[in-house]
């Protein structure tokens, strides 16, 4: 019964990413591409979610992953001669690898993992305040060397003409999967173990919990859904440069799941869904939709502002970092996003 | 030569960085609130410059002054609900603010950035004793000394300075002993605003081009050397700011030419390890800390 009834907590986000999916299917072709990016939102936040909800050590390292998985995963699927044309010095076994849509969401998720294993192994052993100051430095390495070392990739320029092969269904499947992956984690012997650390170290110590092994744990899958979902967003755009997986998506990544609320998988998907619908919202409204018509930059502003008033007011987010139950008794709950104090 | 010309420079910018740092030191110190928006106090400085940019001098810089005291009072009544927060969740959220302002900035003056032409003067160099040193360099180092040296000053010789280290060791039982919470607070960001006006008049000299991004790109560097150095002792945190500066001048300086590129690599990858062997802090007294995780 417990079990049924845990169980039944997954219901809600896999439902409300398949009602995006399907609803996206009615939608014009030019308003469908909103709907496949809210998926991929979806996919990313999930993925930080797995680590920063679990955990409660902030990560703002994050998008080093989904860059990576995006790179890796556009590189093998775009042909030898366009990718020398953009990048002559490319290593050849990075140049002459070609494989096909499915097995580059495989390589992208497999270099987001083995990447954020090994950065994982020693960041793990910091938290608080040096775990978000190392987490950010690992952003600003990333994004420093694939921007300028054109072995591993086309550097500054863009990597064009990426097949776009990520359609509703493959998103609505991918990021279903991947939110039924988190929770499967969060039920998991090791991820009840985490979140027992994150509420009291010294306790979850005191009982036996290896807190570093259990934190690279999810800090491993989490890389690995990251950059799932960085295989999924560079067949979403068609192209990529490094400027797209930097500080504008660790914000609004990170402004999703803690709008959301940070400590639970429902969380993470309202707010990556219902920031992604505000965001696709004020873009056309800066465009100009009947009476309302704002200003370019507007969206920034408005995202912002929502983000700054939620932190303030509304720390544990708009879910309150619950789960969504159905019926009297919830199965866990933790109170509040509460990382742990920095000594 | 060449390298005493280095290191002439290297410490121009690492009291630059000082200044930043000792801002984020000092508003750490009272209510364990890292700003990350610490650096939008020096943006809004800068476009302060910009729009007075017309007045005489003095005006514009007593305006700058004004708008930034502004910026960091208004930002210490917006933290007030935080103050109960984990460190962790104040970052998170003076990153929301960060991101906020930066967007404003965006929206009222564009990406393209616009150029305040103040003193150009200080760019032209100076000999000594063989060397060419820019008069803004100097202008850094002074200012930079000089108001660090008023600070420690104010900090060990009045009462504000006392309630201040009182506050800054032990939050609560200064309180208790009559120290006043508010006024301390306010006066920590009143401080961290004088720091980083003057931080933003020594950088708009040197680099007249003001984009919405202007502060943050100081600020992120500065950070990371207040964490680095150590946050509990405000002399560890400016000597971090310091030391980051430094060692960015120094390293943009050794590294081959070809791989210059890598300087912030290089730079963030020196800061990981240092944060694995001395995760409280480089310059924090060598004791027992206990590592809850």
């Amino acid at each position: 019964m417990n079990r049924l009834r845990g169980a039944s907590e997954l219901a809600g986000p896999v439902f409300l990413l398949a009602l995006v999916a399907v609803l996206g299917s009615f939608a014009s072709r030019s308003i469908q591409v909103e709907f496949r990016s809210a998926l991929v939102s979806a996919t990313i936040v999930i993925a930080l979610y797995v680590f920063v909800g679990n955990s409660g050590v902030v990560s703002f390292g994050h998008v080093s992953f989904v860059a990576v998985g995006a790179f890796a995963a556009g590189l093998v699927s775009v042909p030898e001669a366009l990718k020398l044309s953009a990048s002559p010095e490319l290593y050849p076994f990075i140049a002459g690898a070609e494989v096909g849509n499915a097995a580059s969401l495989v390589i992208a998720a497999a270099v987001g993992g083995v990447y954020a294993f090994l950065v994982g192994v020693p960041l793990m052993r910091l938290s608080g305040l040096a775990a978000g100051i190392a987490t950010f430095a690992v952003l600003e390495i990333t994004h420093n060397v694939l921007r300028n070392w054109p072995k591993i990739g086309p550097g500054a320029k863009t990597l064009p003409l990426v097949p776009e092969t990520s359609s509703l269904l493959q998103l609505g499947v991918g990021a279903i999967a991947v939110a039924t992956i988190a929770f499967a984690y969060q039920r998991s012997r090791p991820g009840r173990l985490l979140r027992a650390a994150r509420e009291d170290s010294a306790a979850a110590q005191g009982s036996g919990v290896n807190i570093h092994r259990q934190r690279l744990l999810a800090f491993t899958l989490s890389g690995a859904l990251a950059g799932f979902g960085g295989g999924l967003l560079v067949h979403l755009l068609g192209s990529i440069t490094t400027e797209q997986v930097y500080l504008d998506l660790t914000f609004i990544t990170l402004a999703m799941l803690i709008i959301g609320g940070v400590s639970s998988l429902w969380g993470a998907v309202v707010g990556a869904l219902l920031i992604s619908g505000l965001n696709s919202l004020l873009a056309e409204a800066e465009k100009g939709i009947g009476a309302v018509d704002l200003p370019t930059g507007a969206r920034l502003v408005t995202l912002g502002t929502l983000m700054a008033l939620v932190l303030l007011f509304r720390p544990s987010g708009i879910t309150g970092g619950r789960e969504l139950t159905f019926g009297r008794v919830r199965a866990h709950v933790p109170r509040r996003f509460r990382p742990e104090r920095a000594t | 030569m060449s390298a005493l010309q280095t290191i002439v420079d290297a410490v121009a910018l690492g009291s630059l960085f000082a200044l930043v740092a000792m801002g984020i030191g000092l508003i750490f110190g009272v209510m364990r609130l890292v700003n990350f928006a610490q650096g939008e106090l020096l943006t809004a400085g800068a476009y302060a410059l910009l729009l007075t940019n017309d007045l005489p001098l003095a005006v514009s810089i007593v305006v700058m002054f004004a708008t930034v005291i502004a910026f960091a009072l208004a930002t210490e009544v917006a933290v007030r609900p935080l103050r109960t927060a984990s460190p962790a969740a104040m970052l998170v959220t003076t990153f929301a603010f960060s991101f906020l302002l930066q967007a404003v900035f965006l929206l009222v003056w564009g990406s393209q950035g616009d150029n305040v032409g103040i003193l150009p003067e200080l760019n032209q160099a100076v000999e000594i004793g063989g060397l060419r040193v820019r008069w803004v360099t100097l202008a850094s180092i002074g200012v930079g000394a000089l108001l660090l040296t008023g600070l420690a000053l104010l900090l060990n010789r009045t009462t504000i300075g006392l309630e201040m280290r009182a506050a800054a060791h032990d939050f609560r039982t200064a309180r208790l002993l009559g120290v006043r919470a508010n006024r301390v607070i306010r006066f920590a960001f009143l401080l961290a605003g004088v720091l980083a006006a003057a931080a933003t008049l020594m950088l708009v000299v040197q680099r007249p081009l003001v984009t919405p991004t202007f502060g943050f790109q100081l600020v992120i560097p500065a950070l990371v050397g207040v964490v680095v150095g150590g946050l509990d002792r405000l002399t560890s945190a400016t000597l971090g700011g310091f030391a980051i500066g430094f060692a960015t001048a120094i390293l943009g300086d050794v590294l081959p030419s070809g791989s210059r590129v890598f300087l912030p690599s290089v730079v963030f990858a020196l800061v990981i390890v240092v944060l694995l062997v001395r995760p409280s802090g480089l310059f924090t007294r060598a004791r027992t800390v206990v590592e809850r995780v």
